[in-house]
């Protein structure tokens, strides 16, 4: 990356330790949707990752920029042609899934560029998100913040059909974990769990 | 109206290089000189250097004016400057006229010592490779161990990419803004259009006009117009002039009558009393020789493997000329080789110009990446 960067003043983010916890240190990363690149940027700082980000919006570019990471526009909608066949260790998908229309195909496109891939999501079937769907609305919350007219969530789903979708593509699941805000969830986890973190690879 | 941004007024320095240059061509030139200028202060540690390199029309007046020269604003003044996307607070920038210009560097019209006369058709076919080359005898010269950027836009990219590419440790950043590893055949027929405009000019003397004192001002005025309409974007031609009439209604002749006429001539017009038609046929030609990866059968990734600098690669959306789709071709070579790059593809309605305007988004992404290079 560039030649200076201050340390990273992120605050620790449960949803980025846990991920950062599945990553080898010195790792080569490909974070697709990274935002402003402060994953990549907390990586690259306590994992020593080398990683490129993928973003298409103009101004989650050029905060990247300021981050001083390495960032590609591209549409992700329209795949990872510019990137080579198991040419990364890993490439993540952070909170990013559910806002794709392409949604099996990116996960298709993670298993051809990565040796691993890690998804996380917010888990639809979280209980608070059930009450709130019994009780007639569509959910509002921490991890779903947006009301059902102005979301970019356009693919929800649980831990089951996310599951599902693995097995539809050929991806062998090799680990789980399952947060409600920074505590792990094991009991229920379709059910208590608000993110979840899926790492997985091909199966050939 | 005084910009207090501006570098102020500059003074074009000049240096004579006697190591005599082999050209790509298998030629050698036994000496040159080259003009540049410089903004900005070089740092104790003579790290804070950055090349700027020209495209086909430009020059080394990259930035500020000269003393008592109306309409002599650098042709980056908007993106060098005190506190600009290129901070010369920060940076030492140089920008130098290429060999074979016409703007004080060797060229055509320069005196061969050997003749006494202009070099004229005589003088060699240049090369992307060969201006770095020279452009190496000038950071020799300025005691410049290492660029901390090497920054150009169309052809001056293809240079930041050929310096990464031949000098791997003396660039710490290159910034190719909208380039290409290699014209594409359209590209190529547009450069060739433009120099049969020149060649046909009767007044063009097989390249030895001077010794007519005449100039193939016409061949130059077509190959400028021609030009000109590819870098700029229908949409732009359609936003600022549409079918607008100059005189509101048709006269049905073959006068000046839309607007878009009007402007494509007084450009021609504009550019054949200022720009050397050899130094035009040339930086054409290095356009179109231009290809990295012709030593790697094709290979760009293979070319690149050498490469250690850090990049920046921008593309403009409404560039048809080079096209984001060419940038991406870089990118893809950068990506294979485990490189540092980012990559732009800014939206601008203005074609290839783009890379000379300042739209905001543009300049806040080179501001942000010039800002995280250490000095």
């Amino acid at each position: 990356m560039n030649d200076t960067t201050a340390p990273s003043t992120i605050a620790l983010r449960p949803d980025f330790a846990a991920i950062a916890a599945w990553i080898k240190p010195g790792a080569k990363i490909l974070d697709l949707g990274c935002g402003d690149g402060s994953l990549l940027r907390y990586l690259r700082d306590t994992r020593n990752v080398f990683g490129y980000g993928v973003e298409i919006d103009d101004d989650n570019l050029l905060k990247c920029f300021r981050n001083g990471i390495n960032v590609i526009q591209n549409d992700l909608e329209a795949g990872l042609s510019g990137f080579e066949s198991d040419s990364f260790d890993y490439v993540i998908l952070s909170q990013t899934l559910q806002a794709m229309r392409h949604t099996e195909g990116i996960i298709k496109e993670i298993l051809r560029v990565g040796k691993e891939g890690i998804v996380s999501f917010p888990n639809f079937g979280y209980w608070k998100n059930r009450v709130q769907v019994i009780s007639g609305h569509m959910p509002v919350s921490k991890t779903l913040p947006y009301h059902w007219y102005d979301t970019p969530n356009i693919h929800l789903c649980t831990l089951g059909d996310f599951e599902a979708l693995c097995q539809q593509c050929n991806a062998r699941i090799l680990e789980r974990r399952v947060m409600n805000n920074d505590r792990l969830v094991k009991f229920l986890p379709n059910l208590m769990g608000m993110l979840a973190f899926y790492r997985f690879e091909r199966q050939d | 109206m005084q910009d207090s941004k501006s570098v102020g007024v500059i003074t074009p320095q000049y240096v004579q290089i006697s190591t005599p240059l082999q050209l790509k061509s298998g030629l050698v030139l036994d000496s040159y000189h080259l003009v540049y200028e410089t903004y900005g202060q070089l740092n104790a540690a003579r790290s804070n250097a950055v090349l700027i390199c020209h495209a086909l029309s430009g020059n080394h007046h990259v930035a500020g004016v000269y003393a008592e020269t109306e309409k002599s604003l650098g042709w980056w003044d908007n993106m060098v400057g005190s506190g600009k996307p290129i901070d010369t607070n920060r940076f030492f920038v140089i920008g130098v006229n290429n060999l074979g210009g016409c703007h004080g560097s060797t060229g055509p019209a320069s005196i061969d010592i050997k003749t006494g006369k202009p070099y004229g058709a005589t003088f060699p076919v240049v090369t992307v490779e060969d201006w770095v080359e020279t452009q190496a005898q000038l950071a020799e010269h300025l005691g410049i161990e290492q660029f901390a950027a090497v920054v150009g836009g169309s052809l001056g990219g293809m240079q930041a990419m050929q310096w990464a590419l031949d000098y791997p440790e003396k660039v710490r950043h290159a910034l190719i803004i909208a380039a290409a590893a290699k014209l594409t055949a359209q590209n190529i027929a547009f450069n060739d259009v433009a120099r049969q405009a020149i060649m046909t000019d009767q007044e063009f003397y097989g390249g030895n006009y001077y010794a007519y004192n005449t100039l193939p001002r016409r061949g130059l005025r077509l190959a400028r117009m021609l030009g000109h309409i590819t870098y700029l974007s229908d949409d732009s031609m359609a936003t600022k002039f549409g079918r607008n009439l100059r005189n509101g209604e048709l006269s049905f002749g073959f006068d000046v009558e839309f607007e878009i006429e009007s402007y494509l001539r007084y450009q021609g017009d504009k550019f054949a009393d200022l720009f050397d038609a050899n130094s035009y046929l040339l930086m054409t030609k290095a356009l179109d020789y231009f290809n990295p990866a012709d030593a790697y059968d094709g290979d760009l990734s293979a070319a690149f493997r050498v490469a250690k600098a850090n990049f920046l690669i921008l593309s403009f959306t409404s560039d048809w000329r080079f096209s984001p789709e060419r940038s991406r071709e870089i990118v893809k070579a950068l990506l294979d080789n485990k490189i540092n790059v980012s990559y732009a593809e800014i939206t601008t309605s203005h074609g290839h110009d783009s890379f000379l305007m300042a739209t905001p988004h543009y300049h806040r992404l080179v501001r942000a990446y010039m800002d995280t290079i250490s000095t």
